[in-house]
């Protein structure tokens, strides 16, 4: 639906707007009155063109306090590619469940996709009480857009008190403008969330300045409470198929011929894992001295079944592509296992990788900052421990 | 090519120390730099500038110091700054921002493409980018790490974002906004040229007042999340075991079964 308000005994029909929309969505009528058509997008370029205001947008709402009791419930988004959903999902639905028993409630899943309805089944499996299915082919693949619209729609409609994303890139994507477009306060990357005693409201815990602080972050006066969460951060829950739960299917919002956004397709490197995911990190730095360095981290990180992240200083020196980079400027990771191996642990990469759970650090400067937050290390040449590390493993693993 | 780039000043966060009593951030003292993403949001829109002609206007919200990030910019080459600056805005959160940010881009008036950084490193957040393209209702593309394609007569831009899963090529349509990664170019350094024309330039400061916006949604008032608690994060637990032994292999073998008892090789 157009945003824009049109008062047609106030339209003369001057045209005066006609020239200023920039998405073409307004048109005279037969009876020379001012028209708008989906195309808008109520940016309000149009409304003070109007000579004699026939033209307005909507008051942004602003709630009250006492309609916040009116929004109820734990809501968590499924991600996913690819007809799969991503791990991420579970872990929240997994806490979403412990906050949805703190606040006596229920705890809903909403799953956007094609074909999606085994995901649906999988969320309730996974601990969700309901399950929102908009199940579409303009949802096939993720854009912002039909993704944003669809979750506002239902957060309109149903009015959920908490309301869960996570924080990959999909997840921030759309949590960015699904809380705009809602006026509410939405948190990014936490890394720990509470129900605060007597208020019950939703504390938010995120780390900000590279990791330097924790903040606590509250959103008193406005619902949902929405929250980007880390992965790896709470624990996956283990899946019941006989669990029972209600699959509520919902439209879609808007239709293809209204969607500016195509995907084309994927570039996936060859070999490449997805860091994010990784239970395991084998990462090399400078210490490797070229890209044939990372011969012997690829190797390592196979034998463990792991992916193969960089530092900084090895990405900007051309020896592995900028997807693998762990750190500030790269990825942040939390793997069950992170091997550093010729990282000297710098401030910036520590940000993306303090949070593992088991830190190995290999390096021959035993001053390294990484041995101080490492759990294990070998001080050496990696040149000669990693490979040593490899056959140690394959032996042990009898792999 | 009609280009707006929102960039913000940032403590140097490797600079940051932590007042060990109070648990407070020490933020005397503590350099003030362009947040890098923002720079490569700089150097893509001087780049598209110099294949399509065009002009290239920077923006930021921030206290008055922040015209020196301002300067940085145009010493860099853009054509045009903006401070947004005013007690009111103080206290801004992503919400906020994004409103104020996308009230002074309508001011400014017809764009093609707004560019910022994927997200800035004190908030770490990259809500502010979403949040401005929502606002103006306008399409956007989040992690781009590259402009495969730019057509201003067909208003159309293909992109590859940095997804979990590889790179993404997706078309959209202009006007839009694109949050960019590191991967998408190597920043220029300003030139002697630059330098000079940014101590000369008047960058002028937009208050509340000259931007069409609700005193109600600006600043702190307008943020509908609080901060209510800083502190700083305990330190990591594991004191390092070192493997000592008297070979290579053996202290690799030792390892492997420290690895292999914490349970999280299968």
């Amino acid at each position: 639906m157009a945003l824009l308000e049109i008062k047609r005994d106030a339209c003369t029909g001057c045209g005066l707007c006609l020239q200023v929309c920039p998405f073409g969505a307004l048109a005279l009528d037969a009876e020379n009155i001012i028209t708008v058509n989906e195309a808008c997008t109520g940016c309000g370029a149009c409304v003070p063109e109007c000579p004699t205001g026939a033209l307005s947008l909507p008051e942004v709402e602003k709630k009250e306090s006492s309609d916040l009791g009116a929004y109820q419930g734990v809501w968590v988004w499924v991600e996913q590619y690819n007809g799969k959903a991503s791990p991420i999902s579970w872990e929240m639905i997994g806490e979403g469940r412990r906050l949805a028993a703190r606040r006596g409630t229920i705890l809903t899943a909403c799953v956007l996709g094609h074909e999606a309805e085994p995901i649906a089944r999988e969320a309730i499996a996974y601990g969700a009480d309901r399950v929102f299915l908009v199940d579409d082919p303009t949802l096939k693949v993720y854009r912002t857009d039909p993704y944003a619209r669809c979750l506002v729609e239902l957060v309109k409609k149903y009015k959920p008190e908490i309301f869960l994303l996570g924080a990959s890139t999909r997840g921030r994507d759309l949590a960015g403008a699904v809380a705009t477009y809602l006026y509410t306060g939405l948190t990014a990357d936490c890394t720990g969330l509470e129900i605060e005693e007597g208020s019950n409201l939703l504390l938010q815990i995120r780390p900000a300045f590279g990791g330097n602080i924790m903040a606590t972050i509250k959103c008193e006066n406005y619902r949902p409470q929405m929250a980007t969460v880390r992965h790896h951060v709470f624990e996956m829950p283990v899946p019941d198929p006989g669990r029972q739960g209600q699959i509520i299917k919902e439209k879609p919002v808007l239709l293809e011929e209204q969607i500016a956004t195509r995907v084309l397709d994927l570039i996936v490197e060859k070999n490449e894992v997805n860091i994010a995911d990784a239970k395991i990190i084998v990462s090399g730095g400078r210490g490797l001295k070229g890209p044939e360095g990372f011969t012997i981290i690829h190797e390592l990180a196979d034998v463990l079944g792991g992916a193969v992240g960089a530092s900084r200083a090895a990405v900007d020196a051309g020896w592995i592509s900028y997807a693998h980079q762990v750190g500030q400027t790269g990825r942040t990771v939390r793997p069950d296992l992170y091997i550093a191996c010729g990282i000297s642990g710098a401030i910036q990469h520590q940000a993306g990788m303090r949070t593992s759970k088991i830190i190995v650090a290999i390096n021959k400067d035993p001053e390294a900052p990484i041995f101080q937050i490492a759990d294990y290390g070998i001080v050496g040449d990696l040149f000669t421990v990693v490979p040593a590390l490899t056959r140690a493993l394959k032996k042990k693993l009898n792999k | 090519m009609q280009a707006i780039v929102c960039i913000k000043q940032v403590p140097d966060t490797t600079e940051v120390k932590i007042d060990p009593e109070r648990g407070t951030l020490i933020r005397e003292g503590v350099p003030s730099i362009v947040n890098p993403f923002d720079t490569y949001a700089i150097e893509e829109a001087l780049r598209w500038k110099e294949k399509l002609g065009g002009k290239v206007t920077v923006i930021s919200m921030g206290p008055p110091q922040a015209m020196s990030a301002l300067k940085e910019a145009v010493a860099m080459g853009a054509d045009e700054a903006i401070l947004l600056s005013d007690p009111a805005f103080a206290g801004a959160d992503t919400w906020a921002t994004a409103y104020t940010l996308a009230a002074a881009i309508r001011k400014i008036g017809s764009f093609d493409l707004i560019f910022c950084g994927r997200q800035a490193i004190d908030g770490d957040t990259g809500q502010v980018g979403p949040g401005v393209a929502t606002q103006l209702q306008i399409n956007q593309l989040t992690y781009v790490c590259k402009i495969a394609k730019l057509d201003l007569e067909q208003k159309k831009i293909e992109v590859e974002r940095l997804v979990e899963e590889g790179k993404e090529v997706v078309q959209s349509t202009l006007p839009c906004l694109i949050t960019v990664v590191k991967d998408i170019n190597q920043p220029r350094y300003p030139t002697i040229l630059g330098i000079r024309r940014a101590q000369k330039i008047q960058i002028p400061t937009w208050t509340s007042k000259d931007l069409e916006v609700d005193p109600k949604l600006i600043g702190l008032n307008g943020s509908p999340t609080r901060v209510v608690k800083i502190e700083t994060p305990p330190a990591r637990q594991g004191k390092c075991q070192i493997m000592q032994a008297e070979s290579v292999e053996q202290q690799a073998e030792l390892l492997a079964e420290k690895l292999i008892a914490e349970k999280i090789i299968v």
